[in-house]
């Protein structure tokens, strides 16, 4: 019985997870609007701190932005819109994610370019390589020389 | 072909030499506004003054006004206070005051010590005004041309040099 609470109390500790910086007060009554909001909030950044999201500042300006994003949801707009009023002021910038657009292509595609190099310089490498044909077989003179070097120890 | 893929390296080096070189050199504080060259946002506040009435965009045009954000309560707003009275005294730009979350008396009071170069002053007390012209800390300030558009921001005190260099000009082009 002991360990069965132990446990339950466990799983509801790692269940609810890190608060952020939401203040009781913030919190809106609707559980569903308030997950919206949430979500909306951790993809958002703090523009004073710069990377933390808002959900994650203390800073006085990330609280009013995370009151307005549940303003802005309770009055009935979709994520999008929550976005974008907050793109309209501050610009991509304000999003952790920066969006896929033209001047964005080299941020996104840069890695998987990379990738590719890397993959495409490591084929060119291996197949210049000569086959491995394993350990040259001795010469004559060699042989021979082996064969006197080992008689001679022998004795010794 | 052999030779090509031993440049790569060297060639890939030098264009993130070059991506950092141009990086590192910008200073990551400054956001760029995306609010340039589009009509000042909507927005009404009291005044903080007597006289000073509704202040809202609506009172925007005409003439070229430098829309200062500001605070009793922030420091780097003293050291831009002078530079804003010596407009004030030359009258080269009509200035219009956002008091940001403060109380009306110790922003009073502040101009009382310091000197008052406004034209109107607005009294942001939450801080909302700010949020819709994309203010995120005092001070802040806007350029905005006789049409209403805002033209320029200069997040920080204006500095003497940002003065001279580029909003002076600026202002003298837009007043023509």
């Amino acid at each position: 019985m002991k360990r069965l609470m132990f446990v339950s109390a466990l799983a509801a500790l790692l269940a609810a997870g890190p608060a952020g910086a939401v203040m009781p007060d913030e919190i809106l009554k609707d559980p569903v609007l308030e997950q919206r909001a949430r979500g909306i909030s951790k993809d958002l950044r703090c523009l004073v701190c710069q990377n933390q999201s808002i959900d994650d500042s203390d800073a006085p300006l990330a609280r009013d932005l995370r009151v307005i994003v549940r303003e802005r949801l309770t009055a009935g707009d979709s994520d999008m819109q929550v976005v974008g009023y907050l793109t309209e002021r501050y610009g991509d910038y304000v999003l952790l994610k920066p969006p896929v657009k033209a001047t964005t292509v080299a941020l996104w595609t840069a890695p998987a370019a990379f990738l590719l190099l890397g993959l495409f310089t490591a084929r060119t490498v291996l197949r210049r390589r000569p086959a491995d044909a394993g350990p040259v077989p001795l010469s004559e003179a060699e042989r021979l020389r082996l064969q006197e070097i080992l008689s001679k120890g022998g004795q010794a | 072909m052999r030779r090509l893929v031993y440049a790569l390296p060297l060639l890939v080096l030098a264009v993130v030499g070059v991506f950092f070189f141009v990086g590192f050199d910008r200073d990551p504080k400054l956001i760029p506004s995306p609010m340039i060259d589009k009509p000042s946002p909507a927005f009404a506040v009291p005044g903080l003054r007597g006289g000073d009435g509704t202040v809202g965009n609506a009172r925007f045009g005409g003439t070229v006004t430098l829309v200062n954000f500001f605070a009793s309560w922030c420091v780097p707003c003293r050291i831009e206070h002078p530079l804003l009275m010596e407009l004030a005294r030359a009258g080269t730009v009509r200035i219009v005051g956002i008091d940001y979350k403060d109380k009306p008396e110790d922003a009073l009071g502040w101009l009382r010590q310091l000197g008052d170069p406004y034209t109107v002053i607005g009294a942001d007390r939450d801080g909302r005004a700010a949020i819709d012209w994309g203010v995120y800390g005092v001070p802040e300030s806007y350029l905005v041309d006789r049409q209403g558009r805002i033209r320029f921001k200069q997040v920080g005190p204006i500095t003497e040099d940002v003065w001279r260099t580029t909003m002076l000009p600026m202002i003298k082009e837009l007043s023509q």
